[in-house]
């Protein structure tokens, strides 16, 4: 019996047509496709996007150079050389980070007792040559001086649960 | 008679120009061969155009069903996108692998295309709108069906590659499978109509009860048969073994690239909609009104031409087929073969059968 009623239903279609009722009716549900270069997703502000470096609000840079970013880089992406300034400071004089290699993972940023690394929200951006995507010292902390605002206000935000 | 008039107008025209003296003699003996070549192209260049716009209606309704927009950056809600890939097509260098029988490899498309196009010489499109009104007309198109399954074979032959081999073998083993349903499907039309003639099988379906009238009431299993063996036949979702993008990246036409693939890639959709154009006289009276005879819907409609109706019917089979490509995931290939000859013939034989017993009652309406 359970047998021949297998058999009527498959011959019915039944279960196809549940499956083509399924897309039918999604054929007229509003698509929920995020049609990016006019609409984008809202962002965190523990978003991991372009790298950059900070200073001080005296203009001095952040970095001291103690290249714990350099160590707990998993993708061995960042180069720090270090060299005594004429005024007896520990500074940077290469600080180096191969966007090809980093896997944005934010540990240089975690790492950072001084928050002088940084990653932006910023992620529209490309290289057009080989080696445009090498980021060196000059060009992070670049970044960091046009979007110290943005900066800032993120790691406030984040600050209380640090 | 439209031929007479259109040399008429040819005339008159000519004459006004005072050049019909001297091209008389060219023209009249021509003229026959002149206004063929003119009503094929008036089939062929509405074909191509829909080819091209069903391949942007297949990725939006795909779109749509996976609650996605689809194309829409060329041109106003994508309209424009079916031009970009032609072009596109167009410029791609045609590539000829080093081991391929080079003049199997370029025939192939070709023989794959034309009998794609030549079936569409016995559609009606509308009462005498065909353009060979042959009594045989069901024979011919059968014929022309199973031809494009050399293009496949030859194709997949002729590139000397193991992934266009194996779907060339796929492929022919189900286009020959799914043609003896086919077949038998249609034999239960030919006996419900009496007629191989294309116009005396839509004919045959004209009755006071309109869409009741149709052969779809008593071959309603046979018109699903059909269609599925259409689906089938055409090498589509579910029954895609043939491109198995999954398993032999592309099938048959992997190693074409350029208008080669464009070609295969018309001979896919041509077939498709042939398939629905099909469907559409056989089963759902072709050119005929669907509210023919009803007391107030029949008056109302009376004006609109046959050949809406035939569109109409036929995109109701066009959107079915992309409906089923976006549900059903792929069949493997014994269960493919399954249902083709263990499903599909005994089937239709039984149809054959029951068609032919109640034609010979009282209780035969159609």
């Amino acid at each position: 019996m359970k047998n021949l009623i297998d058999f009527f239903k498959s011959f019915l279609l039944l279960e196809l047509l549940k499956g083509m009722s399924v897309t039918g009716k999604y054929f007229f549900a509003r698509h929920v496709t995020v049609e990016y270069p006019e609409e984008k997703t809202p962002q965190s502000f523990r978003f991991r996007g372009l790298h950059a470096q900070r200073r001080y609000p005296n203009g001095e840079e952040r970095c001291i150079g103690c290249k714990l970013c350099e160590a707990v880089c998993p993708a061995l992406a960042i180069k720090i050389e270090v060299a005594e300034r004429a005024d007896g400071t520990r500074r940077t004089t290469q600080y180096d980070i191969d966007l090809v290699k980093c896997i944005f993972c934010g540990f240089c940023e975690e790492s950072c007792p001084v928050d002088a690394i940084v990653e932006t929200r910023i992620y529209e951006y490309h290289g057009e040559n080989r080696g445009d995507l090498y980021y060196t010292k000059a060009m992070l902390l670049a970044n960091g001086d046009k979007h110290e605002a943005q900066i800032a206000a993120d790691r406030a935000a984040d600050a209380k649960y640090r | 008679m439209m031929e007479a008039q259109a040399l008429q107008l040819v005339e008159s025209l000519l004459s006004f120009l005072g050049l019909w003296e001297l091209l008389r003699g060219f023209i009249e003996p021509a003229w026959h061969v002149v206004w063929t070549v003119l009503k094929i192209f008036a089939i062929i260049l509405p074909i191509m155009g829909g080819v091209a716009y069903y391949t942007l209606a297949e990725r939006k309704v795909l779109g749509f069903m996976q609650v996605r927009p689809g194309p829409n950056r060329v041109g106003y809600w994508g309209l424009l996108q079916p031009v970009a890939d032609g072009l596109k097509l167009l410029c791609k260098e045609i590539i000829i692998p080093t081991n391929s029988n080079k003049f199997l490899f370029l025939a192939a498309p070709v023989l794959a295309l034309t009998p794609a196009l030549a079936a569409w010489a016995v559609i009606p499109f509308d009462d005498g709108m065909i353009l060979a009104d042959v009594n045989a007309g069901l024979l011919y198109l059968l014929a022309m069906t199973s031809l494009g399954v050399y293009g496949i074979i030859i194709a997949g032959w002729a590139s000397n590659s193991k992934y266009a081999f194996l779907g060339a073998l796929r492929s022919a083993a189900q286009i020959v499978s799914y043609e003896l349903a086919m077949g038998f499907a249609l034999v239960c039309v030919l006996l419900a109509a009496q007629s191989m003639n294309m116009g005396d099988i839509v004919r045959g379906q004209q009755s006071e009860y309109g869409l009741f009238g149709w052969y779809w009431i008593p071959l309603f299993p046979m018109l699903v048969v059909y269609f599925i063996a259409g689906v089938a036949e055409t090498n589509r979702a579910p029954f895609d073994m043939a491109e198995g993008e999954s398993e032999i990246v592309a099938g048959f036409h992997v190693e074409y690239s350029g208008m080669g693939f464009a070609l295969f890639f018309l001979a896919e959709y041509a077939n498709m909609i042939l398939i629905a154009a099909l469907s559409s006289v056989m089963f759902l009276g072709g050119w005929l009104n669907p509210f023919q005879g009803w007391p107030v819907l029949g008056e109302l409609t009376a004006w609109v031409p046959g050949l809406v109706w035939m569109l109409g019917k036929m995109s109701i089979f066009l959107f079915l087929f992309l409906w089923l490509r976006a549900t059903f995931p792929r069949y493997r290939y014994d269960q493919l073969m399954r249902l083709g000859w263990k499903v599909f013939i005994p089937l239709t034989l039984v149809w054959v059968v029951v068609v032919a017993t109640w034609m010979q009652t009282p209780w035969w309406l159609w």
